[in-house]
């Protein structure tokens, strides 16, 4: 766990993000990885990256949105005006990206807005596509990342939310309540990523086993292998192999 | 029948300290029960909870269905999964965006080439280059999940007689669908796990013939689906087993995230492919299938005239291929040098392999194709950073691929939104207060494959 309260450090015996045998397959340290030849960059020195190889995606979009995604904010902020919010009080920021909708929810108001999402009318979401975790370690305080996808049939429309919550209190409301359909992809999100979805009726292990020690899709927990010899060469497991950033 | 309510001579002491042994003969069912309910008080509700599975034939793979029985009725069912979770996902993040392919091909190995479609194609939005893929490609990935449906559907349908004890229905309906998976295998040189479709395009063109075999298939389909309906339509025992079962109705469906055939046996017409159409299929002819029944026998009738249409589709593929000509100067894979896969490929002595021609042009004549060569292949390209999300209509439903990238050559998080998964959710409405015979129709009318459930 990381975070201003607990300050990080080296995941001990009983940190639950990791596999039950840690200190027996891992080093104690994790390799510090510099890039080839020491280079500090990216050490792409053929343009082969074209030189801008790593594009932040926007990180917040202004109006006009373009496409639908006018109308969505606007029915979004009506409907949420109904109960006295603010559009800006459920809504952190809003990111266009490659021509999808991208809500950033403040993860206490995502029940209201999911349910505003499939009652009001101009709206109308009525289908979850379930919940994807993604685990970004470097983004302080708000390391874990929940993402639902959501479709209208009405009006044939797709919107993201996506809620981030700090891996040191990593707390999502659930939506099993609004969408049913989250009851599995809530399990599997907390299965995978140790996110908890407060509210959830029985939020257990569903893929790894019941007794499954760790959190595997973080990216603090190792993929794991063996080498293996094929005509006397041995191929190292994918984690240790060199690979290019 | 015979009941041994003592130890007898035969039954072990194990046996003995089980209590009653009742010795099934056969034909002797009603004595069975009538011993079994004898002294029982069923004013008190007693249930037994029974494990169907994860080794159990009619479950379709490796599913426990956790059952909690009122004599014949289930009073609940709570399926219980990931005996096949193989962390695909999680290894990934491990290989180059191209490599990435060969993992999530394996989820849902009923439907390969939809798994690989759904991935490229989040790859290729966050590329940016989605108007870039040539037309060649999107037209053969049209034709190959097409005639990946028709597998995927037949494999739905085959088994789903053989649960029922009609071991006809499955070897007619794996008669066809081996003829399938002959074309799969002809184009990609594999039956399942292809890795055909890469981002930018697909791996590599028809083979010579292939159009024709696809074109002989097409002309003896039908035959073979006339003669499945003749089979199974208006069979007796099938439509008994299967019509008004495992009900779920369109709130149900939108509740439980249900997609696809399922969903189309409400009424809705709702079809990824219709109503927010990729790879061109909006320039296709089909249509989409309902049944207005919301039981298993509408989802049947669905799948059977779903394959009719992907063979529509598959012949309109044909024409198109056929009226481009050879495929010489069309290309089948992004013309980016910093993207396509460089090599084209063919057979070998020694298997399947870059072309001689290549090996000759990278080696011998041009060093910078042989720089691309290489950066390609050992280091992968980079992908800008941000994340996707395309679904598309697969043979079971909603496919979705969450895609995740910070701008290196390997994915950051690849997340598969498969509809086995979520359809599965749906088993418990479907069949409590029902008889536990109903179960197996019921689980075979949803399709699952339990690789695309625990990936």
């Amino acid at each position: 766990m990381s975070g201003p309260a607990a300050p990080p450090g080296p995941p001990g015996e009983d940190s639950d993000n990791l596999p039950a045998r840690a200190g027996e397959e891992r080093l104690a340290e994790p390799v510090i990885s510099t890039g080839m030849f020491g280079a500090q960059t990216t050490g792409d020195t053929s343009g082969f990256g074209r030189l801008r190889v790593l594009q932040a995606p926007p990180l917040h979009s202004e109006r006009p949105y373009g496409s639908y995604f006018d109308a969505v904010a606007d029915s979004l902020g009506g409907a949420l005006a109904e109960d006295g919010l603010g559009f800006a009080d459920a809504i952190e920021r809003v990111v266009v990206d490659r021509g999808e909708l991208t809500l950033h929810v403040r993860r206490e108001r995502l029940p209201e807005v999911a349910a505003k999402l499939r009652d009001d009318p101009a709206l109308r979401f009525e289908l979850c596509t379930g919940v994807s975790g993604v685990h970004y370690p470097e983004d302080t305080d708000r390391e874990l990342h929940a993402v639902y996808h959501f479709v209208s049939i009405t009006h044939n429309r797709r919107v993201r939310l996506e809620v981030s919550t700090p891996d040191a209190d990593r707390h999502i409301p659930s939506l099993v309540g609004v969408y049913p359909t989250c009851d599995w992809h809530e399990r599997e999100t907390w299965d995978f990523f140790g996110i908890i979805f407060d509210g959830h009726p029985a939020l257990t292990r569903i893929e790894m086993p019941d007794d499954w020690k760790g959190h595997p899709q973080r990216k603090d927990y190792p993929l794991g292998g063996i080498p293996v010899e094929y005509r006397g060469a041995k191929i190292p497991p994918p984690e240790d192999r060199r690979h290019y950033q | 029948m015979s009941s041994t309510p003592h130890a007898a001579a035969g039954a072990s002491d194990a046996e003995a300290a089980e209590g009653r042994v009742y010795t099934v003969t056969g034909e002797d069912w009603d004595e069975i029960v009538a011993a079994a309910n004898e002294g029982r008080d069923f004013e008190s509700g007693e249930r037994i909870v029974v494990n169907m599975g994860p080794q159990h034939p009619s479950t379709h793979g490796v599913l426990r269905l956790v059952l909690t029985l009122e004599g014949e009725t289930v009073a609940e069912v709570r399926p219980a999964i990931g005996y096949l979770h193989t962390g695909i996902e999680k290894n990934m993040e491990y290989r180059t965006w191209t490599q990435g392919v060969t993992f999530c091909t394996r989820a849902d190995y009923l439907m390969p080439i939809f798994n690989e479609t759904a991935y490229c194609l989040a790859v290729e939005r966050l590329l940016g280059i989605e108007d870039r893929i040539p037309e060649r490609a999107q037209i053969i990935r049209v034709l190959m999940m097409e005639i990946n449906r028709v597998t995927s559907h037949l494999g739905g349908i085959a088994p789903m007689g053989l649960e029922l004890g009609a071991t006809t229905i499955y070897t007619q309906g794996a008669r066809l669908r081996e003829r399938t998976l002959d074309l799969l295998e002809l184009v990609t040189g594999l039956r399942m796990n292809h890795a055909y479709i890469r981002p930018g395009g697909v791996s590599q063109d028809l083979p010579p013939g292939g159009l024709e075999a696809i074109r002989t298939f097409l002309s003896t389909a039908p035959h073979f689906m006339d003669e499945l309906h003749t089979l199974i339509d208006v069979n007796p025992i099938f439509v008994a087993r299967n019509k008004g079962i495992a009900y779920l109705d369109l709130p149900s469906c939108m509740a439980l995230g249900v997609t696809g055939p399922i969903l189309r046996s409400t009424g809705l017409p709702w079809d990824l492919r219709k109503s927010q159409p990729y790879c061109g299929y909006e320039t296709y002819d089909f249509d989409v299938q309902v049944t207005h029944t919301c039981d298993a026998y509408g989802r049947y009738l669905i799948r059977m005239a779903e394959i009719d249409e992907s063979l529509k589709i598959v012949g309109q593929c044909l024409d198109r291929l056929a009226d481009r000509g050879s495929s010489g100067n069309d290309p089948v894979m992004i013309q980016d040098a910093k993207i396509g896969w460089p090599a084209r490929l063919s057979l070998g002595p020694d298997g399947l392999g870059p072309s001689p021609e290549h090996i000759a042009h990278i080696m011998g004549q041009s060093m910078e194709a042989l720089i691309h060569h290489f950066k390609l292949i050992t280091e992968g390209f980079r992908v800008p950073a941000g994340q996707a999300y395309a679904a598309i209509e697969s043979p079971r439903g909603e496919l979705g691929a969450h895609v995740v990238s910070d701008g290196g050559t390997r994915p950051y998080r690849v997340h598969l939104r498969d509809p086995s998964f979520t359809h599965l959710q749906s088993v418990a409405a479907m069949c409590e207060g029902g008889m536990v015979a109903d179960l197996i129709p019921a689980i075979a009318s949803l399709d699952p494959v339990m690789g695309g459930v625990d990936r």
